[in-house]
């Protein structure tokens, strides 16, 4: 197993009484794709933003394992040079610190974890060419600063950009197709395909079916009020499509009514 | 989490700094004048660098306005009102090998140079032996030690193409009328408390003139260290480009570790003829004093340049990160047509640390140009101030001033302040300003992390891209010095 969330309680640090999450599982094993989708202030980004450390946010119960070790107790940056890789619902803008700088420091931050010789500037640049290429970004890129002045949809193919440089063990997209013209959605699915790997896992959280017809998830979960409610595969997201969360969320709560 | 204690802990990062490397005491035979500052003291100051006539009447003069005028209190930061009887104004390393009228006590020292204070340059890295150590080759030094300059390099080098580079005080022996034409001409004796102070108990400082029409091959460069407790600092310098001529002159400085304040109070003057370019370029880490900024030096200077001909040029460059206080305008007087006037500061406050910092450009000539780029960084609880003044004389028909003032903040118990004054009399005038204010923000600093990046590297990172327009204005070795000192004094363990 590659990711294992058992019962994950958590809530905004300092706010006591306001869990967010309350009780998620989840397992991924290698080379998986796991969909998540759930109505507005589900807790998506919230799960999210607890694997890769913000600390807005207090674990309150729960472990999480990644590749065998305890990830909430790992800093931010460990869990980085480990092969955790968020991409963002909104990146981040860093006036003045230009893609290169920010990429190479990356890059090398998590060769050296690996083991590997830090890249020099000629082999970075050659290295991150590539994946320019692949990602259709603009040329002068590496030059400008970190997403600044860049469009919304630019944001999000940067975030994925950055993914493809780093080649993180497990990838999670919080919501990287909102906000994107068909055309740069395809680029997306297509970074995301180019890097599917039988090591390579990912957790996709969005709200539209139109990315998950191009990556093609292999497991699909309902997250809601903190929990995932329902599993399935791909015929969840025709489902939802067809007749929206309400009926799902009835049926749970009546499940969790009839329990008590 | 709130935004208290996110920012306290970047807070706790920043304080953990306490590494002021260069706050080391060198232990020496000094010859220190007793406490206390009135008109014997002046002459005594003039006696011991035996100096002629006119330079004591320059001093007796000034000492004589200054005791009418008030301690200027209006800058943005909180001082006690000094007590100047309680300073010493005169310190110098004792030379075993001359006699005691030995007239500035510093000829040809580099030979009988008291070893402790080689020693101190050398472990700070200033070549004062003008040794050909590849990386420090280009570059001529005068060495300032308190009261004295002890040593200047490459001298035979430069004066080849006649360039003149020593000490204020041998400048005052061998070059009387050129001191004497310019002494006082660019910031009068009587400008101001400060300035009035240094003319009357002048210690050292450096004295430079390039000839018409020559480039100086290297760059010149002073390096001043203040090492006696309560004694004061006062150094004179004075740099004279002549017609067609270029000099890059850069300025280093640093002070022990010490619980009592001290004092820092130079003047400098420049003067551009026509057609030459002067870049001026400061790196000042002055002991900023404890967690509290006690003890930190107070550094009250008067920079000013005058471009005296058409196209002529100034650029004043300056990475300030260190003293408890620090009160300073390089000037530019735009006074020959289409001069410019160029100013790139850098100022970075911690702890407790007061920076009121600026520049003052004076357009005169017509089609006079000027640059103000500032940045100011505040950290822990400190408070940053751009104080700067354009002002466009009736004359000055056509004349342009861009300037853009940027603040940037590093947690919330630090203060950033801009006093942008502009005073226009000529309408041809075209003035654009732009001033922005930023925080470096969790969200920053999260996103960093999550690509693997350390948050001290993501700081400093933040931090450099933010000074870049500066740094790039900076000789390339005293740029990455500079980056350097923003990573030292931004320092922090992260736990
Ligand atoms: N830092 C925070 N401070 C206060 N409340 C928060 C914070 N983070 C999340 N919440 C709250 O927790 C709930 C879950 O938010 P989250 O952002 O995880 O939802 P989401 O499923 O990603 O929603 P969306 O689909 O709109 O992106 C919301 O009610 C939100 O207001
Ligand atoms: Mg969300």
């Amino acid at each position: 197993m590659l990711l294992t969330v058992k019962n994950l309680h958590a809530q905004v640090a300092d706010e006591i009484d306001k869990p967010i999450l309350k009780g998620l599982n989840l397992d991924i094993k290698p080379g998986e794709v796991h969909a998540i989708m759930g109505p507005n202030g589900a807790g998506k980004s919230t799960l999210s933003s607890v694997l890769a450390g913000r600390e807005d946010y207090e674990i309150t119960d729960g472990t999480v394992e990644f590749s065998g070790d305890d990830l909430l107790a790992l800093s931010p940056e460990e869990r980085a040079r480990k092969g955790v890789f968020l991409a963002f619902q909104y990146p981040v803008e860093i006036p003045g610190v230009s893609n290169k700088l920010f990429m190479q420091t990356a890059v090398n931050a998590i060769r050296e974890e690996n083991g590997l010789p830090a890249l020099d500037m000629f082999d970075f640049d050659r290295y991150a060419q590539s994946k320019i290429d692949l990602l259709k970004m603009p040329k002068d890129l590496l030059d400008r600063s970190v997403n600044v002045g860049f469009s919304g949809g630019e944001k999000k193919r940067n975030d994925i950009f950055q993914m493809a440089l780093l080649e993180p063990k497990l990838c999670i997209l919080d919501e990287t197709d909102s906000g994107l013209d068909i055309d740069a959605m395809k680029v997306v699915a297509n970074g995301v395909n180019s890097l599917r790997s039988p090591d390579r896992s990912f957790i996709v959280v969005t709200h539209y079916q139109r990315l998950l017809d191009y990556i093609k998830p292999d497991f699909v979960h309902v997250l809601f009020d903190g929990k995932i409610i329902q599993s399935g595969g791909f015929e969840l997201v025709h489902a939802l499509e067809e007749k929206g969360y309400d009926d799902m969320i009835q049926a749970h709560q009546q499940l969790q009514h009839n329990q008590k | 989490m709130s935004e208290t204690t996110q920012y306290q802990e970047i807070n706790d990062l920043l304080s953990k700094n306490s590494s002021y490397k260069e706050g080391f005491f060198t232990q020496t035979i000094v010859d220190t004048f007793a406490k206390g500052l009135n008109e014997e003291v002046v002459r005594a100051i003039s006696a011991k660098k035996n100096e002629p006539e006119w330079m004591l009447d320059f001093r007796l003069k000034a000492f004589a306005h200054w005791k009418t005028l008030e301690e200027p209190h209006w800058a943005k930061a909180n001082y006690d009102a000094i007590d100047y009887q309680d300073y010493s104004y005169y310190s110098a390393p004792e030379c075993n090998s001359c006699s005691s009228d030995c007239p500035s006590g510093n000829k040809g020292l580099s030979m009988e140079m008291d070893p402790e204070v080689a020693k101190a340059f050398a472990s700070l890295g200033v070549p004062i032996y003008g040794e050909d150590s590849a990386e420090k080759a280009n570059i001529a030094v005068d060495a300032i030690f308190d009261s004295v300059s002890v040593s200047t390099t490459k001298r035979a080098e430069l004066e080849k193409l006649g360039i003149i580079f020593c000490s204020f005080s041998e400048a005052v022996h061998d070059y009387p009328e050129l001191v004497q034409k310019y002494l006082g001409t660019v910031v009068p004796y009587h400008d101001n408390f400060f300035a009035a102070l240094n003319s009357a108990v002048a210690s050292d400082g450096t004295f430079v003139y390039i000839p018409e029409d020559v480039r100086s091959p290297i760059d010149l460069s002073t390096y001043f260290r203040i090492n006696e407790a309560k004694t004061g600092q006062f150094e004179r310098t004075i740099l004279i480009a002549d017609k067609n001529s270029y000099v890059s002159y850069l300025e280093g400085c640093s002070a022990p570790v010490r619980d009592s304040y001290q004092l820092h109070a130079a003047v400098v003057e420049v003067i551009v003829h026509e057609n030459a370019e002067v870049k001026y370029s400061t790196v000042q880490n002055w002991y900023p004093g404890d967690e509290d900024c006690e003890g930190g030096i107070l550094n009250f200077v008067t920079k000013r340049g005058i471009c005296e001909g058409a196209h002529a040029k100034l650029s004043w460059t300056q990475a300030e990160t260190g003293s408890a206080i620090t009160w300073k305008y390089p000037s530019c007087i735009l006074k020959g047509d289409y001069s410019i006037g160029e100013f790139y500061s850098v100022a970075l406050t911690n702890r407790r640390q007061q920076a009121d910092t600026g520049t003052k450009m004076i357009h005169i000539g017509k089609n006079t140009r000027s640059t103000i780029i500032s940045k100011g960084l505040s950290a822990g609880k400190s408070d940053n101030t751009y104080r700067g003044l354009v002002r466009i004389l009736p004359s000055a028909e056509g004349a342009r001033n861009f300037t853009q003032c940027d603040s940037m903040l590093i947690g919330d118990q630090c203060g950033a302040h801009t006093f942008p004054y502009i005073e226009v009399e000529n309408a041809t005038a075209k003035m654009e300003h732009e001033a922005t204010t930023s925080r470096i923000g969790e969200d920053q600093l999260f996103y960093c992390q999550q690509r693997g990046i350390s948050e001290q590297d993501a700081i400093s990172m933040i931090v450099n891209g933010f000074c870049k327009e500066v740094f790039s204005e900076l000789p390339l070795e005293f740029a990455q010095e500079a980056e350097e000192l923003l990573a030292i004094s931004l320092e922090g363990s992260v736990g």
